[in-house]
């Protein structure tokens, strides 16, 4: 047993569900107990999704527990058939079922004889994998699903598309930033005059997956999901990729200059330097505005890192290399990764953290005390009671980590992005110190609502229970609740105000 | 003919319907209850033994609060506690200690979950052997979502609180108020049902007005102060999830319920002080005017609902005393969702809503246990009701498709109860028509294809 206050990466189910709702009209069952069916809640307010999220659930409740689910699963599997007429059910194990022990596989092989749509189990265990573990062998499971399908029915169109195309791996729901990543990188592939086969898997049909082979190539942006599907199609069809993430000026002219190695392999000659150099100094305002005076101040500032591994590394490369601020420590929680993580920044910062345990993590930061942190929603709630100016880099997140307006972090509007955010945080961060030399803001407590002070006309006082009472309002209406009270004593010549006063002033008033 | 109409035209039924459907809705957890509970019960600390999927759910479901160092923890189970390679006892002893050391709480709560039903983990007979040799009070309430839904979380917890036998150090609290010349003299009573302090207080007053003495609550403030309870003393629910705790407060404390409509609403909270008055023997007084002068400030409104239509998709047992409060609001209800339905501990509540839809003149509305979401959502489509009252997984994709939505949940964060917090059921029923209204000049309703 494990004392935990918190995660940084969600249970195996959830990968899973990620990854089947991103593709079209697939759907998902949850051998799963009532309530465990947050993954709708968490995309339908999170992404304010306008469509009903396509995962329900097999509920297993105390008859499943004393008889096996029997039927149940089957009838829900051809139900859910009918009813949506998804292309693809897949049947997603939770921890409560991987415990039961029932043998789902034999579920599935019944309920696809009857249904229309294919149905699949999804190989994941949830006390061996995590979140995103769990959706990255997903996500390789149904490409080879359907691969192994379009073979057996002589479908598979392996011949390569007559301009150089790349397949984008890497967009799903509830990942942070996604979507305008996504977009970035599609204009990307555009400026350089390379067409998209595919991107999945999100808003991608299923039936669409037996293109991917015609790719020139594959781009994997982030590591954590989506590096065993590109593995597979290399195995499989000898479809390099690429695994560099273009997060950051430097990073995304060696990932364009990776594409151009595999074009001019494939005899196709392309040169992209000019490009890179061109969206460098003048497209892609980062490069000079780490150059400008005002970035001057932030040499040798510290800072530390913290996130998923594709955030972490690529945030610490910028801010050694591109902003001259000394990293103290970076660190990860995907602690499977550790060997990449390690060699990518090894010599970029101090120290390098590996860990899942957030107190850790906060002891940490006390202890460096750095100028700034990079971090996730965590850490930024660290850096509030310590005081620490934070930006937000990677997943887990909250509802402000799904803009509406554009913010990619990948490419070079991603560099700006980056730019402003790095920025922002330490000025923030310096504005505050000076407030706290030069004494604050205004810092008296306002007792009336204008700026000159009206004539009480005799003394109010509050009982005990009253004043007890009032401290449990929260701070940010207490002083409205205490003028209010007062103003009702006044009109109704109350000199002591008690519990009764409080609420009958409430509710004269609302 | 649609639905609306034919539920018009169907005569003024004299019986309630109840039906069941397949239980395929969407509901929070019950383990959520630590989220209020362990606010409510200033010096405990709530330890949820299950897996990550209960901690993802409580630090999603509850947000930000986490971050409060709040006075809650999973104990995660590894592989090595389902395989029993692990001896369980120790493990919960470890952590445990660890809490005792960190935050010394009066009392640890147990929730069990999902997993521990069914590895069968032996959470009662572990606690006292434990409790005795780290010496702090073992509380185990198995709130799991193979057996209960959302709200019903508080009821194991509370049920698991009142079989403790009553504290020894909290009774010269209670005695010493009780002389005061503002009571009748009358049987001790006591409330239970966790809300907040300010609705506490606002509630004992309101029995302090008629002579009523409130002996104690169920839960308390803190665990040192819980009320002694002894056999013969009345005893009166202010939610309507709590059945279970009724039960045993009946069963094993030898008490005697007063089976009351819920104080939700100004109707639910006037019956609730004539029912225990009617119990204790006391003559109410003023509380139609209370009614009247509450229903009047709401005017506003009510004009805004009058005619208006609700459908209660139901995922926290409240649904039948707003229904019955915003019937006497005037609105029309179509169907009331609920996970499950006691018809014993909600009886007078059901009484109520009956007599309400009769001195309305509006058939009764039908009730649903155990409903099934994807066809209540075919059911919206068909009557597009002016309100839907659903979890957040519906209200999302159901705005979209122009329906009116409010979240459910919040009616379980608000303060509802008593004469004094009505109008915020109504502010909180009116919020979404009165946003809408204000867009109403963004041309269309709909923002998604029907698919």
């Amino acid at each position: 047993m494990k004392l935990a206050y918190w995660m940084y990466a969600g249970p195996a189910h959830i990968g899973t569900l990620r990854i089947a709702s991103s593709f079209k009209n697939v759907h998902a069952i949850m051998h799963a107990p009532l309530g465990d069916d947050y993954f709708n809640v968490m995309r339908s307010m999170l992404e304010r999704k306008r469509d009903f999220t396509p995962v329900t659930a097999s509920v297993v409740d105390r008859h499943v527990l004393a008889r096996g689910s029997q039927e149940k699963v089957v009838n829900n599997i051809s139900r859910k058939d009918k009813e949506e007429k998804p292309d693809l059910v897949v049947l997603t194990p939770t921890c409560t079922s991987s415990i039961l022990q029932e043998d789902l596989q034999n579920f599935v092989n019944r309920a696809s004889i009857e249904a229309q749509a294919d149905v699949l189990l999804a190989d994941v265990n949830h006390y061996r994998v995590n979140e995103m573990q769990a959706a990255d062998r997903t996500l390789e499971q149904i490409v080879q699903f359907y691969i192994k399908k379009a073979q057996k029915s002589n479908q598979l169109d392996i011949n390569k598309t007559d301009e150089p195309s790349v397949n984008i791996i890497g967009s799903f729901n509830l990942a942070f930033h996604n979507q305008h990543d996504i977009a970035e990188l599609k204009r990307l592939m555009f400026d350089l005059n390379i067409k998209i086969n595919t991107i999945i898997p999100e808003g991608t049909s299923v039936q669409q997956l037996k293109d991917l082979p015609k790719a020139w190539f594959n781009l994997v942006p982030y590591r954590e999901i989506g590096l065993l599907t590109a593995k597979y199609l290399k195995e499989k069809f000898q479809i390099p990729f690429i695994d560099i993430t273009p997060m950051g000026i430097i990073e995304t002219a060696s990932c364009i200059r990776k594409m151009q190695y595999i074009l001019n392999d494939k005899k196709v000659n392309v040169n992209f330097e000019k490009y890179i150099d061109i969206q460098t100094r003048f497209l892609s305002q980062s490069a000079w505005f780490s150059r400008s005076i005002d970035c001057q101040n932030l040499t040798g500032k510290k800072a530390i890192v913290f996130g998923d591994s594709t955030h972490a590394a690529a945030m610490t490369k910028i801010l050694t290399r591109e902003m001259g601020i000394s990293v103290v420590w970076a660190g990860t929680y995907c602690k499977y990764d550790k060997s990449w993580f390690e060699k990518e920044i090894g010599d970029l910062c101090e120290e390098i953290i590996i860990t899942d345990d957030h107190n850790l993590i906060g002891d940490l930061i006390a202890k460096v005390e750095p100028a700034v942190i990079f971090g996730t929603q965590m850490e930024r709630h660290v850096a509030k009671r310590l005081n620490i100016p934070c930006g937000v880099i990677s997943a887990p997140v909250h509802i402000q980590n799904f803009p509406l307006s554009y913010r990619p972090f990948l490419g070079y509007e991603g560099a700006n992005q980056i730019a402003d955010l790095i920025y922002n945080s330490f000025t923030l961060g310096m504005e505050d110190h000076l407030l706290e030399i030069f004494g604050g803001h205004d810092t008296k407590e306002v007792l009336s609502p204008t700026l000159s002070v009206n004539n009480t006309p005799f003394e109010i006082t509050w009982n005990l229970e009253a004043q007890s009472e009032l401290k449990k309002i929260p701070g940010f209406v207490r002083g409205k609740i205490k003028r209010n009270t007062e103003k009702f004593a006044q009109k109704k010549q109350l000199k002591t105000i008690t519990l009764e006063v409080m609420y009958a002033a409430k509710e004269a008033i609302s | 003919m649609n639905i609306k109409q034919s539920i018009n035209n169907v005569n003024l039924k004299e019986k309630l319907t109840f039906n069941c459907e397949t239980g395929n809705y969407h509901t929070f957890c019950p383990i959520s209850c630590v989220a209020w509970l362990y606010q409510k019960i200033e010096d405990s600390f709530f330890l949820v033994i299950g897996t990550k999927t209960c901690g993802y759910f409580l630090q999603n479901a509850l947000g930000v609060m986490i971050f409060a160092e709040p006075r809650y923890a999973m104990a995660e189970l590894e592989e090595g506690d389902i395989s029993a390679q692990l001896n369980d006892y120790e493990e919960l002893k470890r952590l445990c200690l660890q809490i005792k050391q960190d935050r010394n709480p009066s009392v640890i709560f147990w929730i069990g979950t999902c997993t521990t039903e069914i590895i069968k983990m032996d959470l009662e007979g572990i606690a006292p052997k434990l409790e005795a040799e780290i010496s702090l009070p073992i509380i185990v309430a198995r709130a799991n979502g193979l057996d209960y839904a959302f709200t019903q979380g508080e009821d194991t917890v509370l049920a698991a609180l009142a079989q403790r036998p009553n504290l020894k150090n909290s009774e010269c609290l209670q005695k010493q108020e009780i002389n005061n010349y503002d009571y009748v003299e009358h049987l001790p009573l006591i409330l239970f049902g966790s809300i907040p302090d300010p609705v506490v207080n606002q509630l004992t007053l309101e029995l302090k007005k008629q002579g009523i003495y409130v002996s104690g609550w169920l839960p308390s403030r803190r665990y040192m102060e819980l009320p002694q309870i002894y056999e013969g003393n009345y005893v009166c629910g202010v939610n309507p999830y709590l059945s279970r705790t009724a039960t045993t407060l009946m069963r094993r404390r030898k008490c005697k319920l007063i089976g009351a409509p819920f104080p939700i609403g100004p109707d639910g909270t006037r019956a609730w002080l004539e029912k225990i008055c009617t119990i204790l023997k006391i003559q109410p007084i003023g509380l139609k005017e209370r009614e009247d002068e509450i229903w009047n400030k709401m005017f506003n409104y009510i004009s805004l609902i009058k005619g208006k239509s609700v459908f209660f998709m139901g995922d926290n047992l409240l649904e039948i005393s707003l229904a019955r409060f915003l019937l006497r609001a005037g609105m029309i209800i179509f169907e009331i969702g609920i996970p499950y339905m006691d018809k014993r501990y909600q009886g007078a509540e059901l009484e109520l809503l009956q007599k309400t839809c009769k001195e309305k003149k509006v058939p009764l509305p039908i009730i649903i246990e155990k409903p099934d979401n994807y066809n209540q959502v075919d059911r919206i489509r068909d009557i597009r009701p002016d309100l839907v009252i659903t979890g957040m997984a519906h209200a999302n994709p159901l705005e979209a498709r122009g329906i009116n939505t409010k979240w459910s949940v919040e009616f379980t964060f608000a303060q509802i109860h008593g004469f004094t917090n009505a109008i915020e059921i109504l502010e909180l029923v009116t919020r979404p028509l009165r946003r809408n209204q204000k867009l109403q000049k963004i041309s269309s309703q709909q923002y998604t294809d029907r698919r």
